[in-house]
């Protein structure tokens, strides 16, 4: 950014001795860039960049998280009182039960899971996906009776608007190959510890334990996996670029919910 | 002396009319707000003199922050003496009202005698008006040189050969160094001796901004360590490529140039020449704490486990490996070693690995095993040798090693 031309520096009158020399000296006025503003004098334009975060993400978990640049914090807080779902993958494995429920915790115990399918991890899934729903036309505060409740839940568009306990939407089970599994969750308000946990309650449920190897946030409201950007790819360009390519969705997405 | 201070004080601004003017005494007649300025001519010219003494007054030395130059006193001592020889080209010195220069009490007689001093609520004619230049005054202190650059002539200067002044008016003291220096007496010989030694042109702008002490260093102490580098053998252009690289290698003494080298060559076990090498190619290890040097080479040895002749292999390859920080070592040797299976003998032959980031090799590491061609033994087929898994760019592993295309590799990537 500080390679972008600056401004040019401030011209001063200065008078000079004319270059004639011997007796007869005049004054010629010439235009004199001040050396104030000389870029080796002044330093760089730009120094400091505002950057705000978006939805937290852990140290341990990865995927897409939404920076906001000077400007744009300002749109973080409405996207954050859009109250959108994210994506996650969470990868778990069975057997084992941690302190902290992931895998590099300390290990609690270790049991059989012989006895698990994919049909006996699809009902539990389910059954959190139920109880989950009631806890999510609960705190979205809408009276259940009316036609408005009818029509925004015909459209999915029901979801707290407040503050929240975290809220399963939806569940699904992408892989299974035992130990390991893979499932889909799309949440509001939660953390990722709380994934973890779930993960943790899901190999309690099946009679066994199951820790937390991997959570990977894939969408964050509008922004998806595609839209990211990769460690070799944080240069200038691509920002801006990524930044236009977002702005139009963004608009369109807060006006649509405020 | 408060009359005097009126009139000083109103002419302490800058007064860039340079005008050659004719000053023999009968100039006395004119108006009197120039009058007070000529009230100097008078002192200058010694009572035998006849002649006209062109009086410039130039765009003036800046006053060094906090203190007052010497030339305060000279001025005072070319008025009080009328019989010395002015040079034609007065280089006057604007003291501020605060320090006033002690002029004799001989000319404040004088002045009190013939005219009255003028007051400054006094009308002047639109000549005289248009001619006074009034500037703003110098702040006494700043943080920084940008208030100054304008009016000294050796900032200037510096700023034409490429000195970074933002970031040198960063470092402790160095500001108030450079502003103290004089760029024709001071700064000119310590740059002929930089561009002997072999530094280049265009390299002293970037130097000087990286070491601005070197111009307070004595001459003849950095021709003594330059003789004592070449004692030691080393080449004209290597001790060039050494001094442009480490620019506070000239500071140190010669004693401890001595000991600093003695430590390396105690140290590594190596042959006297092999040092030298060493030294050339990494100049830094001469500027830099020892104790870091010390301990990188215990945790090399103990915690990674290598030989005392396998270190000395690694560090004649990568001397970076001496001033790379503990946990990173630690962490990378771990991920190599434990992880990816490589042996020591292996790290021996491609020390370089360790001096890249642990971020990529993991990355490269993890595609490679998810394609099942992470093979770096080198008695099996297939086999990628560590250095080029390091030091190629995206593109070109992805198509020679890896043989897949990169967006396989970026999306790999986000999946992680």
């Amino acid at each position: 950014l500080n390679a972008a031309p600056g401004r040019a520096p401030r011209q001063r009158v200065r008078f000079l001795p004319a270059p004639d020399g011997g007796g007869a000296t005049g004054l010629v006025a010439t235009r004199v860039p001040v050396l104030a503003d000389h870029p080796l004098v002044r330093g760089p334009r730009l120094r400091r960049l505002k950057i705000g975060a978006g939805h937290r993400l852990d140290v341990k978990a990865s995927g897409v998280f939404v920076l906001g640049l000077g400007h744009g914090n300002k749109l973080l807080t409405d996207l954050y009182n859009c109250h959108l779902t994210k994506v996650y993958t969470v990868g778990g494995l069975f057997g084992k039960a941690t302190d902290d429920f992931s895998d590099t915790g300390k290990l609690v115990e270790k049991t059989t899971f012989d006895h698990i399918t994919r049909e006996k991890l699809e009902r539990i899934v389910a059954v959190i996906q139920g109880a989950n729903h009631k806890a999510l036309l609960m705190h979205s505060n809408i009276d259940m009776k009316t036609q408005e409740a009818y029509e925004l839940a015909v459209k999915g568009l029901i979801r707290p608007m407040g503050k929240s306990p975290p809220i399963i939407t939806a569940v699904r089970c992408l892989q299974f190959a035992l130990p390991e599994f893979q499932l889909e969750i799309h949440c509001l308000h939660e953390t990722q510890q709380y994934l973890r946990k779930i993960v943790h309650e899901i190999g309690l449920e099946l009679k066994s334990s199951a820790v937390c190897t991997q959570v990977r946030r894939i969408r964050d409201g509008v922004f998806t996996l595609d839209d990211a950007l990769l460690r070799t790819q944080w240069n200038l360009q691509s920002i801006q670029n990524a930044i236009r390519d977002c702005q139009l969705r963004v608009k369109t997405e807060l006006e649509k919910t405020l | 002396m408060a009359l005097w201070a009126r009139q000083v004080s109103r002419w302490c601004c800058l007064l860039q009319a340079a005008r050659a003017a004719e000053l023999p005494r009968g100039l006395r007649g004119r108006s009197s707000t120039a009058q007070a300025r000529r009230g100097f001519a008078p002192l200058a010219l010694p009572p035998s003199r006849n002649e006209v003494l062109p009086w410039r007054l130039q765009a003036y030395r800046h006053v060094p922050v906090g203190s007052y130059s010497p030339r305060d006193s000279a001025k005072d001592g070319s008025f009080s003496s009328p019989e010395c020889n002015l040079p034609s080209l007065v280089k006057q010195e604007q003291a501020k009202a605060e320090t006033l220069p002690d002029l004799s009490a001989k000319t404040l007689y004088e002045d009190w005698d013939d005219i009255p001093p003028s007051s400054a609520l006094e009308e002047i004619s639109e000549e005289e008006a248009v001619q006074i230049i009034a500037e703003p005054l110098l702040p006494l202190q700043s943080s920084t040189l940008r208030d100054y650059v304008d009016h000294s002539e050796t900032l200037a200067k510096l700023v034409h050969l490429g000195v970074d002044l933002s970031q040198v008016e960063k470092r402790q003291k160095a500001g108030q160094l450079l502003l103290t220096l004089d760029f024709e007496k001071d700064i000119r010989k310590i740059l002929l001796f930089l561009k002997d030694v072999g530094v280049e042109d265009n390299q002293l702008g970037p130097f000087l901004t990286k070491n601005p002490y070197i111009l307070a260093e004595d001459l003849e102490a950095l021709e003594t360590r330059v003789a004592y580098l070449k004692s030691k053998k080393f080449g004209k252009a290597e001790i060039a490529q050494m001094v442009s690289r480490a620019p506070y290698l000239l500071l140190f003494s010669v004693e401890r140039l001595d000991n600093r080298l003695g430590f390396f060559k105690n140290e590594l076990g190596l042959s006297v020449k092999k040092t030298k090498d060493l030294v050339i190619r990494l100049p830094r290890l001469l500027t830099g704490k020892l104790e870091p040097v010390k301990e990188n080479l215990q945790v090399c040895q103990i915690e990674l486990g290598f030989q005392r002749n396998e270190i000395q292999q690694i560090v004649f390859k990568t001397p970076k490996i001496l001033t790379a920080s503990k946990k990173r070592l630690k962490q990378t040797f771990d991920y190599l070693h434990n992880i990816m299976g490589i042996p020591h003998h292996m790290l021996t032959r491609f020390p370089q690995v360790f001096n890249s980031k642990l971020l990529r090799i993991r990355e490269r590491h993890m595609f490679l095993t998810f394609l099942g061609r992470a093979q770096y033994d080198p008695t099996q087929p297939s086999y990628i040798s560590l250095d080029q898994l390091v030091s190629l760019p995206d593109e070109v592993f992805c198509t020679e090693i890896a043989k897949a295309s990169i967006q396989d590799f970026e999306k790999f990537l986000k999946t992680l």
